[in-house]
Parts: C-alpha cells; sequence; structure tokens
C-alpha cells in the first residue's frame, strides 16, 4: 500500500503542477488579446458558449456560425489570429460573437490553446463551453431531434462535466480541388465520405484520455510513418470550471477526471464527432500558406505532407469510404454512441 | 357515471415553474381541482410570476411552502399539507392524483376522469414489498426502513455512506411500528379521497412520520405502506409513466419520443425536458367524443428505456471506441462475430487462402498478422472499413485492427495465423468465444524446406519460430481458454488429412463443394532436416517418428488430384 502511495503521488503532484502552469501561462497571455468588439455582457446564466481560434476563415464562416446557432449555441467567444482576409470585420457585425485580435504567434502560445484557457477562464465558468475550430462541426446522438441545450441538461443531471467528440476527417469523392466550396454552403454537401473504421487507439495513463489515431489522414498523408499521424480524440464540450486548463489542443483536460469519458467495464457512455471541413478546394491555398508561416505543430509536418501529397492532385477516397447520412449511421457503425441518453 | 369522480391534482413544483404553471393550468382546465406546492427554495419572483400567470383559475389553492431535500421526509410534508390543503377546499374531491410540475398529461383529463370511474373505489399506488428485493435501483432496499437516514445524500455523500456504514457495524435495527409492512413504489399515485384522507387523519400519524422522518427516500414509501392500512383496493401500477436509468434518475422526454408517448396510451409521463415544445403544444391529446377507456400501454417505451440501459451498462459487444474502451477481461463480448484462425494450413497447403475462399462463404485472408504487409483477402491497397495494410499501424494497436474488422465485415472472416505473425493477441483470441482457432503444430517448419537458407540460418529461425509456436500452444491449452480450439500435430494431421481438414471447416458458413484435398506441399527432406537440427543443438519439438514416409504423402496427393 505504502508502494502504491509512493508511486501515486507523484502523478497526481506532476499533474497538478502542470495545470497550474497551464492557468499561470494563460493568464499571462491576456495582454496578447486585445478585445476589438466586446458583446460578452448579453451572455446570460446557463448560455452555450463557443471558443474559437481561427486566421483567414472568412468563406466558412456563415456556414460555421449557422450552423452552431441552430444547434443553440448562444454566444461565440472569437479569437481573430491576425486574418487578412475580412474575417474580423464579418465577425464584428454578428450580434452574438465578442472578438478579439492578436497578432501574437500561434505556436508560442501553444497553438492557440493559451488564449482559448484564458477567455474560457474569464467567461466560462459555470458555462457549457464548446472549444472548436471554424472547420469543426459537432454532431451528436439525437441532433436532428434535439438542441444542444438538450444535451448539456442531460449531461448535467447525469453529473458529466465533459463531452468527447471524436474529430472525423471528411472528404470529397475525386480530387479535393474539383469541386470548389463557396461561401454559405454546407460543406459536407461536398465532402461528405469518411473512412468507417480504421482507427487505432491507445490509453494514456497520465491524462487517462485515449489517443485515437487513423483515418484518411493517416491513410495517405502519413502512410509511411503513421505513427506520427495527427490525433482524433477530442473533448470539446466541457462545462467549464476556473480551474480547469486545456493542456494539449481540446486532445485533452486537466484534471484527469474530465478526460474519463469512456467506460471500462464494457458499457458505452454517450460521445459524438466533430465532423472535419479541411479537405475542401480552400485547403490547397491554405497549406501553402501554413507551410510559409511554419506556424503549426512539430514544424508543420503535416501541412508539408498534405501539400506533398496536394500538389499531386490528392484523392482521399477509397473503395472503402462510406458516405455520411446522419448521425444514426455513425452510432451503427461505433463511431459515436448515445450511451443512455434515450 | 363521470359524475362519481372528482378528480383533485397535487403538483408539486420545484424547478421550471413555467412549465409548472403550463400543467396546472391544464390540469385545470380539464376540470380537477388543484393544489400547487412550490418548494420554498424557488425565488419570491418565480413564484409570483407562476401565481400571476394561474390568477384567472379558480379552482387552484396554494398550499404552505417547504424546502424540499431530494430523498427527504420534507417531499412527504409538502404532499401532505398539499393534500390537506386540496381535500379541506375542496370536499367534493373523489381522487387525488399526485403529479408534479414536469409530469406532462397525454390524455385528455377526461379520459382519465372516465377510467378512474370504471372502479371508484381503487386506489392506483405501485406499493410492492420491500421483502421482495429487486423494486429499486441502485440504491438500498430494505435498509432504507432499519437504519438511521438524517443527512442528506447529495450534499453530504460522504458523511452519508459514514453514517450507513457505521450503523451496519453497530448492528443498528430500527423497529417499525406495529402492524406496518414496509412497502416501496413509484413516488406518482393516483388514491381515492376516503383512502388518503383516512392516511392523513390516522391516529397514529405521528408515530408513523416519527418513523418515516428517518427512512431513506420517504416519498417512495410512506403512503405506499400506510396505503396498506386504509385501501379497500389497491391497483398496484402506477397510472405516471416514469422510467428511471440503472443510477434511479428518471428519464427525460424529448420531442422525438411524441409519437412513442401517445402510443403508449399512458395518463400522464414524466419527465418532460422543460424546452420540449412540441411535446407540451403536442399533449395532452384533445379529447375524443367519446371517453376512451383504454388502458395505458408502456410496454413499448419501457422496451427502448430497457435497450439504452443495457447498452450503457454492456454496450456493443466487439466495440472499442471514444466512449467505450473496456478494460482486459471487462469487454462483454470481445469480439462482435465469430472467425476463425488457421495456424499451418496453409504451411501444409499452399494453396489453402485460394481453395478454401472458393468453399466457403467468408472472407479469406492471409496472414492478417504477418510481418510484411496486413495480407487481406485479394491483397487490397486498403482493407475493409479502409483499414490500413501497413503493419506499423495493425501492430500499433492490434486488438483494435482485429475487432474492427470482424466489426465492419459483413461476412465471417477467416485469417491464417504462424508463429512468424504478430503474437500480441494470442490471449486475446484464445479467450474469445468468437474464435475457432485450428492449429497444426510444427508445420511453420514446412516452408524452410523449399527455402535456400544458409542452414544456420535456418537453425536460428527454427529456434525462435519454436519458442514462439510452444508459447501460443501454452495459451491455447491454459484453462482460460473460450475459443474453440482444435490442435492437431502435423504427424498426426498428414496421418488422415483429409478427414482433419473436414472437421476444420465443420464451423464455417460452406458454400461450395468441396470433396477435393487442396495441393499439399512436398515433404521430402523433413526427416532430414530434422536430424540435421537436432544434431545442431536444438531439440525439434516436431519428432520424425511417425512422420510419413514420402510414397504415403505422394499417394496421398496423387488420390486428391
Amino acid at each position: 500500500m505504502k508502494h502504491r502511495l509512493r508511486s501515486i503521488i507523484p502523478d497526481r503532484l506532476r499533474r497538478r503542477t502542470q495545470r497550474q502552469y497551464l492557468i499561470g501561462r494563460a493568464f499571462n497571455r491576456r495582454r496578447a488579446l486585445r478585445s476589438t468588439v466586446d458583446r460578452t455582457a448579453q451572455i446570460r446564466k446557463g448560455d452555450i458558449l463557443a471558443f474559437v481560434t481561427l486566421r483567414n476563415e472568412r468563406v466558412r464562416l456563415p456556414h460555421f456560425l449557422d450552423h452552431y446557432r441552430k444547434m443553440g449555441v448562444d454566444h461565440f467567444l472569437v479569437v481573430n489570429n491576425d486574418s487578412d482576409d475580412g474575417s474580423g470585420n464579418y465577425l464584428a457585425q454578428q450580434s452574438d460573437v465578442s472578438l478579439w485580435w492578436t497578432g501574437a504567434s500561434y505556436k508560442r502560445s501553444r497553438f492557440g490553446m493559451d488564449w482559448m484557457n484564458r477567455l474560457l477562464m474569464r467567461y466560462g465558468c459555470g458555462h457549457w463551453c464548446l472549444t472548436v475550430d471554424a472547420d469543426e462541426f459537432l454532431i451528436y446522438p439525437h441532433c436532428d431531434t434535439r438542441p444542444l441545450p438538450a444535451l448539456t441538461d442531460w449531461l448535467d443531471t447525469s453529473g458529466r462535466r465533459s463531452f468527447p467528440a471524436m474529430l472525423l476527417d471528411m472528404y470529397p469523392r475525386g480530387n479535393i480541388e474539383d469541386q470548389p466550396y463557396s461561401e454559405g454552403v454546407d460543406p459536407f454537401l461536398i465532402a461528405r465520405w469518411f473512412d468507417p473504421a480504421n482507427y487505432t487507439i491507445r490509453k494514456n495513463p497520465f491524462f487517462g484520455n485515449l489517443w485515437i489515431q487513423g483515418g484518411p489522414r493517416t491513410r495517405t498523408f502519413f502512410a509511411a510513418d503513421p505513427l506520427s499521424g495527427p490525433a482524433l480524440n477530442k473533448i470539446p464540450l466541457v462545462k467549464w470550471d476556473r480551474r480547469y486548463a486545456y493542456v494539449s489542443s481540446t486532445h485533452m483536460l486537466l484534471p484527469r477526471h474530465l478526460n474519463l469519458v469512456y467506460d471500462e467495464n464494457g458499457g458505452e457512455r454517450v460521445s459524438g464527432c466533430l465532423l472535419h471541413a479541411k479537405f475542401l478546394s480552400t485547403f490547397a491555398d491554405k497549406s501553402a500558406e501554413e507551410l510559409d508561416r511554419r506556424q503549426h505543430y512539430a514544424n508543420s509536418k503535416e501541412y508539408q505532407a498534405y501539400h506533398a501529397g496536394l500538389r499531386r492532385g490528392t484523392n482521399l477516397w477509397c473503395s472503402e469510404s462510406r458516405e455520411y447520412q446522419d448521425w444514426r449511421q455513425l452510432e451503427d457503425l461505433g463511431l459515436i454512441s448515445r450511451g443512455h441518453w434515450a | 357515471m363521470t359524475g362519481q369522480v372528482r378528480l383533485g391534482v397535487v403538483l408539486l413544483c420545484h424547478a421550471q415553474l413555467d412549465m409548472a404553471a403550463r400543467m396546472a393550468r391544464v390540469w385545470a382546465k380539464g376540470g380537477a381541482r388543484v393544489a400547487i406546492h412550490v418548494d420554498a427554495k424557488v425565488s419570491g419572483p418565480a413564484t409570483e410570476r407562476m401565481k400571476a400567470a394561474l390568477a384567472d383559475l379558480p379552482a387552484i389553492v396554494w398550499s404552505p411552502r417547504h424546502g424540499c431535500d431530494w430523498g427527504r421526509f420534507s417531499l412527504v410534508r409538502a404532499t401532505q399539507d398539499a393534500a390537506e390543503a386540496l381535500l379541506d377546499s375542496f370536499p367534493d374531491v373523489t381522487h387525488v392524483y399526485l403529479a408534479s410540475g414536469a409530469c406532462l398529461p397525454l390524455r385528455p383529463v377526461r379520459d382519465l376522469v372516465a377510467y378512474l370511474a370504471q372502479d371508484p373505489d381503487r386506489d392506483h399506488i405501485e406499493s410492492v414489498s420491500a421483502h421482495d428485493v429487486g423494486w429499486t435501483v441502485g440504491g438500498l432496499n430494505e435498509e432504507r426502513f432499519s437504519l438511521y437516514f438524517p443527512l442528506d445524500w447529495r450534499k453530504r455523500r460522504w458523511l452519508f455512506d459514514r453514517l450507513v456504514d457505521w450503523q451496519r457495524k453497530l448492528r443498528v435495527h430500527r423497529r417499525l411500528p406495529r402492524g406496518l409492512t414496509p412497502h416501496l413504489g413509484s413516488q406518482w399515485w393516483c388514491m381515492t379521497a376516503t383512502t388518503l384522507r383516512a392516511i392523513l387523519q390516522d391516529p397514529r400519524r405521528a408515530e408513523f412520520d416519527r418513523f418515516f422522518r428517518y427512512t431513506w427516500i420517504p416519498d417512495e414509501s410512506y403512503f405506499q405502506t400506510l396505503v396498506r392500512r386504509h385501501a379497500i383496493r389497491i391497483e398496484s401500477h402506477s397510472l405516471t409513466l416514469a422510467t428511471f436509468d440503472h443510477g434511479g434518475r428518471p428519464y427525460q422526454l424529448y420531442d422525438d419520443h411524441a409519437l412513442m408517448l401517445e402510443e403508449s396510451r399512458c395518463f400522464v409521463a414524466r419527465k418532460v425536458w422543460h424546452k420540449a415544445g412540441h411535446l407540451l403544444d403536442h399533449f395532452p391529446r384533445p379529447p375524443h367524443a367519446q371517453p376512451d377507456l383504454s388502458p395505458p400501454q408502456p410496454q413499448r417505451i419501457e422496451r427502448l428505456i430497457n435497450r439504452t440501459v443495457r447498452r450503457r451498462l454492456l454496450g456493443r459487444p466487439g466495440l472499442y471506441m471514444q466512449s467505450r474502451f473496456p478494460r482486459k477481461d471487462a469487454e462483454n463480448g470481445k469480439t462482435s462475430a465469430p472467425y476463425a484462425v488457421f495456424q499451418g494450413f496453409s504451411d501444409v497447403f499452399p494453396d489453402f487462402e485460394r481453395w478454401l475462399a472458393d468453399i466457403v462463404h467468408a472472407d479469406v485472408h492471409g496472414h492478417l498478422l504477418g510481418p510484411e504487409m496486413v495480407e487481406f483477402a485479394g491483397r487490397p491497397m486498403v482493407g475493409r472499413g479502409a483499414i490500413s495494410t501497413s503493419t506499423l499501424v495493425r501492430d500499433h494497436d492490434p486488438r483494435g485492427f482485429l475487432t474492427a474488422l470482424i466489426r465492419i465485415a459483413p461476412r465471417m472472416q477467416v485469417f491464417q495465423f504462424s508463429p512468424r505473425d504478430n503474437q500480441a493477441l494470442n490471449w486475446f483470441i484464445a479467450t474469445d468465444p468468437n474464435a475457432h482457432i485450428h492449429v497444426i503444430a510444427g508445420a511453420w517448419m514446412l516452408p524452410l524446406l523449399e527455402c535456400d537458407m544458409p542452414f544456420d540460418d535456418i537453425r536460428r529461425v527454427t529456434a525462435l519460430l519454436q519458442r514462439a509456436e510452444l508459447q501460443h500452444l501454452e495459451v491455447l491449452n491454459s484453462v482460460w481458454v473460450k475459443a474453440r480450439v482444435q490442435v492437431h500435430e502435423l504427424t498426426d494431421f498428414l496421418a488422415r488429412p483429409q478427414g482433419l481438414l473436414l472437421q476444420a471447416l465443420q464451423h464455417l458458413p460452406v458454400a461450395g463443394p468441396h470433396d477435393t484435398l487442396p495441393r499439399m506441399r512436398n515433404l521430402d527432406g523433413l526427416t532430414d532436416l530434422l536430424r540435421r537440427l537436432r544434431n545442431s543443438g536444438l531439440r525439434p519439438r516436431l519428432s520424425e517418428d511417425g512422420l510419413p514416409l514420402p510414397e504415403i504423402t505422394l499417394s496421398e496427393r496423387t488420390a486428391a488430384e
């Protein structure tokens, strides 16, 4: 017993130290964010908030805001990382958006997570907070008939504070550039295919989260080095508390219990999906630009791989791809689960 | 007929007063008298708003407010006071229905009245003897009555649990008031005014209240126990559809349940999500010309709830995903469908894979766990479900690889195995009841006969593979095996290949004719190789004793061809 205690305490201490470091770091970045439009006074008790970091996403924004507004998100808190395509102006005109501008380095603020942690800490406490990118669209069981507040109310009554939603890469059939994406259109009318069953899962014993990899990116761009493919596990929806902090993107949080969103006794907990609308015609330009900026994870290794692939006219589609229908299809495939939310 | 029944409703409201006001209006409009109890914890303005919203309805009384805590006697106290207020203000009430502000009447109140009028002396209250274990979900049963529960479980959980532990240790056993048999049941009931008055005006009520004050969740036992003292006829079934999950929390009802609720023919359902606008608009259904007397049939909705509880507790077998990642041996179904593993067959019969694919209705793969690549049937670039053929990916999560493949494929999966392959899944497959494992022990040596490696390398490879196979056979011989395992020594197999091969096919979905054997490998030189290996210091497990002489193998082969 004594031996076990000794081996447990250091991990807990380490996690606590790391959490406090992350919170302190986020607090330190408060001056990096310059408030452009502050409508946070509109936020009421019980509102669902969305936290977004973006750069040059003007084309995608109308559908993004539309999707989450319909779902029941009440307010958007957006960090505009030096966009030059009019994203800032567009967002400033939206009545439910509060906007911050920053010119600081994306990479040196832990890929935007310092900014997100800062805003979450300042505005998110006591709210259900959805932290997503502009190309991530949440899908959850019953999402066609029940709005997001139904889910969060239910999570509240079941005593859950976090909700997992794995990232599901969507892609078009044929070359990515072939079907141009235009503003306001549902991106999943074009990118409506996905990989059904090629996901590998490992448990991270320190943070307690599951490490999920696979999907079309690992299959094509990272074929030579599949183990360094991107992580797909995400916990985007959290009932925030000032003691919480995102550790690495929205893949995992501290304290650890927020990562334990899965059942280990054979049962299923509730989970959803973030449909990833990255692979559209807009992507080639974006990857070229991001490659120049070198602001992404692991020296933009992902973007290098994409760019090398995309120049050849990349087709992510394969004969085993499935066409997206609805959340029931994802549930049948075992990508999401309704748990006991009947 | 309906003139005999005058319905009164006790409405307990804790939160979401807007919805509660709406429900009160539904009841009152339907002709019921309503007594409303609002939790003392609800803010004053909200209560005033509710009162203002209902000001135009005459048949409503407001009972004294108590602060209600879940699982405490305060809920019973609130019910008692509200019931008294109702019976005092409206002496003509013949039946009292206990409902909450989140209970939605599904059928017209007139239907309910007509239904009650069929047998006006009957009390509709679920009342199950606490000695019959099993009514409660996720909680205490008989100990509810025999221990003291002075604390709030939700607020002081730790202390609550300690108190229960101490009392168990000290063997505390409260005595029930004389004449009572503990009964439990749904807290939502409909009693006749006669029975209710008898309970409320019982000369021993003070004694009973004193006892129940410190029982656990008295709102599920107070009336349910006392009704047994006074009732004439009890229909031990609640008229309110209230379903609980495995943790004892009530299920929420949403817009998409509308059809099922309508079909259930229940009178009242709970608990309705407060923003389920469609449900609130749709129900109660408008009355028909003739009151509908059909009884509630909640079976379908209860089946749905049971199905989801099962999914939450047991999950889908063979599924590993972001919200289901069972620890070892808690999988509740390691894989989702039967599959077969053939070890050594492709060594004895080089064309075994193709031969088998022709005669069985299944996906026959090569060495799925092989060291060079994942040999999917037909060797495509990506396998079923877009599973990668990369060994790196597969070996990163071999269990996920196999279970995902079995789950995504519509047909049975069959694959080859050998000591050369990744051995990480040996225990997993051996302890999986879905697995059919057929092994020809020692057959891995046959391909070495045809290779032109130097003898030193052959010796080294033999040593490695033999060790791997011995470890695997140890697994297959352990007492933990759940798979169907057939292990044949190579010599035994070669003695009667056709019989043993057919035996192995028995569990497969055989589609075509299979009276011919596949081509067998030439075994020339095996005895010689074994001797050389033995002389070089190895101890080959496979002895040449009983190995068929080359002639016999040849004759078998010609017979097959």
